[in-house]
């Protein structure tokens, strides 16, 4: 599904990811772990197509396109879901308008018909159940006044409405406390199935108890360096990563 | 000097005989002794009047406008009352007026010839010596709507003013607007701005309203002059005690565009609610300064303006809030916020606070910036394109303002307007 090969990116000069490679196949989920400063969100950024991210080498294909020629748009029409680390207020924009605009949008493109009011609002009442909110969350503005585990639940709601192939979680579990990261990670388990797939960006190893990712893989200076299953993370979460930095610093 | 006595000569040349004479007299004399405010002024600071001043103008001139025109110009689906002027002209056969006994809406002409007095009293007390645009529509008023509602009558359907503006002339057109609302009644007046050809014609217009005790005004004014006009409005807004008014303006079209709107709480618990909305374009200017007078304890006054600005256009606002030593518990709260879509748009923006109570809640504040960048990548990541990503962001920024517009179909066809302006 995913093929990223050598990937050098910089921003504003300074390169953050050297040589990045990894592959994601349907039914996978990939966590990647790492200290901070080691490039984990820029990868997810660079996979949702933010601007200032410039890539100076290497290559991302997405189901055998190349990915970094596809708009921002395009890259989530074509099944690239984006769980924000930090999701934007707009306020004036209220939750249900929003989905019902990005729903369409997506359909257009698919040369599907457009959903109606009442088609939609069905869909996403029932959508919300799985992250527990409610129709007064729908009339709200998007993420306006949000608590923290308001706003990663309604990035799940939305992975759960539009639909995804591929989903990129930044630091979802960031921030949340026991409560909010049960919600938010049992309503992603349910979205996985064996056609998708999941990046999991995390610093913690306590989502990967409630989300069992298949990879495991430590991102250091801009790659990654070690590679294995879910015991990876457990080792990591006892050990912390001087080993790691030990080990990258003996093998350059 | 000679910008003035081009205004004098019209005076001369328009026929004085009605009852208003000798109120006339009096103002061409004032405004003989008043100068217009140049950028010196400090109320002037921004807006630079002189292409108004020194055009020549014509005064009035029929033109014919059809019914579906008119029609097309309605906002909501069910009007009352409706006044047509068209350049100035009431037109009676395109206006329909709901007769009742007690509530009078009229032109100011037709007030005249039924109640004289009344209506000589009010065009005398609403001039303000001191202000030239003021004096200058009094002595060179042809007509506008006289609105009287008794007490404890609530007008359900919305009183709808149209005013168009079609003419190859530069003409000039004075409106005088009086709108007195009885004790605990309630009233919703909707006045809009259109045109036909582009001409570059001056629209000066003063609206007075009179805000009894327990009475509730909403006043929604729609500006979509001609690209090339010229509006000066002064809009004075006297409210007595636990009454409520509520302005939303909406300001699209003139090439110079002033709102004076002064508010002036005479009693206690009262609200007063400005909310302003412009969108400008090419070398568009458009100026609203607002000033709202708090002089007695547990007022609240709410102002909220926002604009958009493209192009080469210009916005002003000047929002004074004076909170006198006897208005203990005054809420005042003043926003301004501008959106600029291109490098050579500016706004001009000054919100002030003078507080002479101590115990009172009060806050202002003004932004400009660009569309939000996060707020656009955000909407693209869930797939929606660029251009309705642009739309929507703007759709929510004017619909912060419209959505204090009461009634859903009169908010739905403003909003409708709005966005087809872009």
């Amino acid at each position: 599904m995913l093929k990223i090969k050598n990937l050098h990116v910089s921003v504003e000069g300074n390169e953050i990811l050297r040589g990045l490679n990894l592959e994601i196949n349907k039914g996978e989920v990939h966590a990647i772990m790492g200290p901070n400063g080691s490039g984990k969100s820029t990868l997810a950024n660079v996979l949702a197509g933010k601007e200032d991210y410039e890539v100076t080498a290497g290559e991302i294909i997405y189901k055998g396109e190349d990915l970094l020629e596809m708009s921002i748009e395009d890259r989530s029409r074509e099944g690239i879901f984006m769980a924000f680390q930090y999701p934007v207020e707009i306020p004036g924009v209220s939750m249900i308008n929003f989905l019902k605009t990005a729903l369409n949008a997506n359909r257009e493109y698919h040369e599907q018909k457009k959903m109606s009011a009442r088609e939609i609002l069905k869909l996403v009442r029932e959508k919300a159940k799985l992250v527990e909110v409610d129709d007064e969350f729908l009339r709200r503005a998007v993420n306006e006044g949000f608590s923290g585990g308001e706003k990663k639940r309604n990035e799940i709601l939305q992975m759960a409405v539009l639909g995804f192939q591929l989903a990129v979680l930044d630091e979802t579990d960031s921030g949340l406390d026991i409560d909010a990261l049960r919600i938010v990670s049992e309503g992603i388990n349910q979205l996985r199935g064996e056609d998708n797939a999941f990046v999991v960006v995390t610093h913690y190893q306590r989502l990967l108890d409630h989300i069992v990712p298949d990879f495991v893989h430590v991102l250091y200076n801009g790659a990654i360096v070690k590679s294995g299953d879910k015991n990876l993370a457990l080792e990591l979460e006892k050990e912390g990563y001087a080993w790691i930095k030990e080990e990258a610093a003996a093998a350059s | 000097m000679k910008t003035k006595q081009h205004f004098i000569s019209i005076f001369d040349e328009m026929a004085n005989e009605d009852a208003l004479k000798d109120i006339r007299k009096q103002a061409i004399d004032t405004f003989s002794q008043l100068e217009f405010p140049t950028r010196r002024h400090e109320e002037w600071k921004y807006t630079n009047i002189n292409p108004i001043i020194q055009k020549s103008y014509t005064v009035e001139e029929n033109c014919s406008v059809s019914q579906e025109t008119i029609d097309g110009y309605i906002l909501g689906e069910t009007p009352g009352n409706i006044l047509v002027f068209v350049n100035g002209i009431f037109n009676e056969e395109l206006s329909h007026i709901e007769n009742s006994e007690e509530i009078i809406v009229s032109n100011v002409k037709g007030a005249l010839q039924k109640h004289g007095e009344k209506v000589t009293q009010f065009v005398e007390n609403t001039t303000d010596k001191e202000q030239i645009f003021s004096v200058l529509n009094t002595a060179l008023l042809q007509d506008g709507v006289f609105i009287q509602v008794p007490k404890n009558k609530v007008v359900e359907k919305p009183i709808f003013v149209v005013n168009v503006s079609d003419s190859e002339q530069q003409f000039i057109h004075n409106a005088k607007n009086i709108i007195d609302v009885g004790e605990n009644s309630q009233v919703n007046i909707v006045e809009t701005y259109r045109h036909g050809k582009d001409s570059a014609y001056f629209n000066n217009i003063t609206t007075d309203v009179f805000v009894a005790a327990n009475a509730h005004v909403q006043h929604v004014r729609l500006q979509m002059e001609s690209k090339k006009a010229y509006q000066i409005t002064t809009l004075n807004i006297r409210q007595q005690k636990d009454s409520t008014y509520t302005s939303v303006s909406v300001d699209l079209g003139g090439a110079i565009v002033r709102n004076n709107i002064n508010v002036d709480l005479q009693d206690s618990n009262i609200e007063s609610n400005l909310y302003g909305l412009y969108l400008g374009k090419d070398e568009q200017l458009i100026d609203n300064h607002t000033f709202i007078d708090h002089a007695k304890p547990h007022c609240n006054s709410n102002e909220l303006y926002k604009g958009i600005l493209d192009d080469k256009a210009r916005g002003v606002f000047n929002g004074k809030v004076l909170v006198r030593q006897d208005a203990q518990k005054t809420n005042a709260f003043q926003s301004n916020q501008n959106i600029l879509l291109s490098d050579n748009a500016g706004v001009d923006t000054k919100p002030q606070l003078e507080i002479f109570a101590d115990d009172v809640k009060c806050s202002h504040g003004a932004t400009v910036g660009e569309l939000d960048e996060g707020a656009m990548f955000y909407l693209r990541a869930r797939g929606i394109g660029e251009k309705e990503a642009h739309s929507l962001l703007r759709q929510a920024f004017v619909g912060e303002v419209l959505e204090f517009v009461k009634q859903d179909s009169l908010r739905e066809k403003l909003e409708e307007i709005v966005m087809s302006h872009f």
